[in-house]
């Protein structure tokens, strides 16, 4: 199962700061889209939108439409806890559950959220932990804490936890930024599986990890500190990275910014 | 340009005296330590003995040789227990809301009263007890008797706990990374979930560490147990009705007895209260790390 996201003219708001203005964009379902751009240009504000991680903070909150399968996710009747068991999310830094182990981590959104019965959680740790790429390194020491893995397995530990709650969209807040280049490779090929089965939206840095992994890509920016971010430009990544439409992304990959 | 230093140079020098003031100041702060420890083990075990542990002072006399402190140890489990039943649930709840929850006004509210109750001195919870439920509520219900009871004591010690309580918890939840929080809620889990079983259980060490703090504290505390339970030499199981002693005020009393017999009781009752202190904290923090992932 995978979903369509449409974002229609999503602003987010640190308390009176406008952080992103009126971003509309359509993600595809089974593909990778990469979200790139400046420092403080709102990328990963946008992508916590998705998930409505966003309005966690305080003061923080979205205006505009967010449509999961033509389905508002702002609207004032959906349980914002049921919209992130549907968006999953991996974070910039690993931050598996330092109480728990690594079946404990991998299990606690669907323990958490109610499945009880052993096989069902046992069966559900070894296919999210096979499909993190991690379960031929940890299949023997389960019970073993979690926070005691390398950085890179903790960050496939949280992919895995992250699709043992089986959602449709997989959003990653530079996913690889705190890992070395084996780890990225690791994490990389684990991103081109996981698009035959969910939309994946991932913010990142290396624009070299964009071109590779990516199939549609975004361009953010803003103008100056203190303006918005905004989407400059959204196509299929190898558009984007040979010919894009706007003189503003070209400077920016080839490194000319500014 | 050698690489090795002079064995002269001013560095090596500042880095010599530096090491000796702070070994000095470190033996300069045990004297104390170890004067304390060592007068209280030496003197306390004099009589500390069966007798002692398992006899009150019931019909013993302050020029006896006999008599114990169980009467009071069963004061001061009893009163130390009902002010940690009453203010660990209350304090770490208090502790929950303003960190998880509290914005604005009456979050902030709180935390200027804890900061104020913070510097009540024992002796005035032990007169807001008094003036408050031994000669006001509990008359009510006592044919107009005041009512001084270990309970009394506990409410005192639980106006000095809870502070402690909500402060040293406050500490330790802000101590959670939000990282953490986040990866619960990114996973659909909850907020309230998210506390009971991913904050609460990272931050339990240090909770538990700050209770022993105020456990300890309230153990020691001699003036409320005197305002409000009154002390008695004999042995009262019901902390609910009589009056009750407890090991710091049976030190009181024993430490102003002029008799031969009587320093070598409050001596022992001290060392009495430390090793349990020690035995309580020691227990907890045990319990607080079975963890199954600390194998």
């Amino acid at each position: 199962m995978a979903t369509r996201i449409e974002a229609c003219g999503v602003s987010a708001y640190y308390g009176s700061f406008k952080a992103i203005d009126a971003v509309t964009m359509t993600i595809e379902p089974k593909s990778v889209t990469a979200l790139i751009g400046p420092s403080g240009c709102g990328k990963s504000t946008f992508l916590r939108s998705i998930n409505r991680m966003h309005e966690v903070l305080p003061g923080a909150h979205v205006e505009g439409q967010l449509l999961l399968d033509g389905q508002d996710i702002y609207h004032r009747e959906v349980d914002v806890t049921a919209v992130r068991r549907m968006i999953g999310m991996v974070f910039q830094r690993p931050n598996p559950f330092p109480t728990m182990s690594i079946y404990d981590n991998v299990v606690a959104g669907l323990k958490l959220n109610g499945v009880k019965r052993k096989p069902a959680l046992d069966n559900a740790c070894e296919k999210a932990l096979v499909r993190a790429n991690l379960w031929d390194e940890v299949r023997d020491r389960l019970s073993r804490p979690g926070a005691g893995l390398s950085g890179g397995q903790q960050q496939r530990l949280c992919i895995a936890r992250a699709i043992a709650v089986e959602p449709q969209v997989l959003l990653m807040d530079e996913p690889c930024s705190a890992l070395d280049p084996i780890s990225t490779l690791a994490i990389e090929d684990l991103i081109n599986e996981l698009k035959n089965q969910y939309t994946i939206v991932i913010v990142t840095h290396n624009m070299q990890q964009a071109a590779r992994v990516s199939d549609r890509t975004g361009f953010f920016s803003i103008d100056r500190t203190g303006e918005p971010g905004r989407l400059i430009e959204y196509d299929d990544t190898s558009k984007i990275f040979t010919n894009p439409a706007m003189k503003r992304t070209e400077d920016y990959i080839t490194g000319r910014f500014g | 340009m050698s690489l090795q230093t002079p064995l002269q140079s001013r560095r090596v020098i500042a880095d010599r005296m530096a090491t000796v003031l702070i070994y000095a100041a470190f033996l300069l702060a045990l004297i104390p330590l170890v004067s304390v420890a060592w007068t209280l083990v030496s003197k306390g075990l004099q009589r500390l003995d069966g007798t002692f542990l398992f006899t009150s002072m019931n019909n013993i006399g302050a020029f006896d040789d006999r008599g114990g402190a169980y009467h009071a140890i069963v004061g001061t489990l009893q009163q130390a227990g009902l002010a940690t039943l009453i203010t660990v649930p209350l304090g770490v709840l208090g502790a929950i809301y303003i960190v998880e929850y509290g914005s604005g006004w009456f979050a902030q509210a709180i935390r200027f009263f804890v900061d104020v109750m913070t510097g009540i001195p024992s002796i005035v919870a032990g007169l807001f007890v008094l003036a408050f439920w031994v000669l006001v509520v509990t008359p009510v219900f006592n044919d107009g008797r005041p009512g001084f009871s270990g309970f009394a004591a506990a409410l005192a010690l639980s106006v000095l706990m809870l502070p402690t309580i909500v402060r040293s918890t406050e500490e330790m939840l802000r101590l959670v990374p939000a990282a953490l929080r986040e990866g619960a809620y990114a996973l659909g889990i909850p907020k309230w979930l998210t506390i009971v079983r991913v904050v609460i259980p990272t931050a339990l060490p240090g909770i538990v560490t700050g209770i022993m703090l105020a456990v300890a504290r309230a153990c020691g505390e001699t003036a409320p147990v005197l305002l409000v339970a009154g002390g008695n030499p004999a042995i009262n199981f019901n902390a609910f009705e009589g009056n009750q002693s407890s090991l710091s005020l049976f030190v009181f009393e024993q430490a102003g007895v002029a008799s031969q017999y009587a320093p070598a009781r409050a001596w022992a009752a001290a060392l009495t209260l430390v090793v349990l202190v020690l035995a309580l904290t020691i227990a907890a923090k045990l319990l607080a790390r079975r963890n199954p992932l600390a194998r």
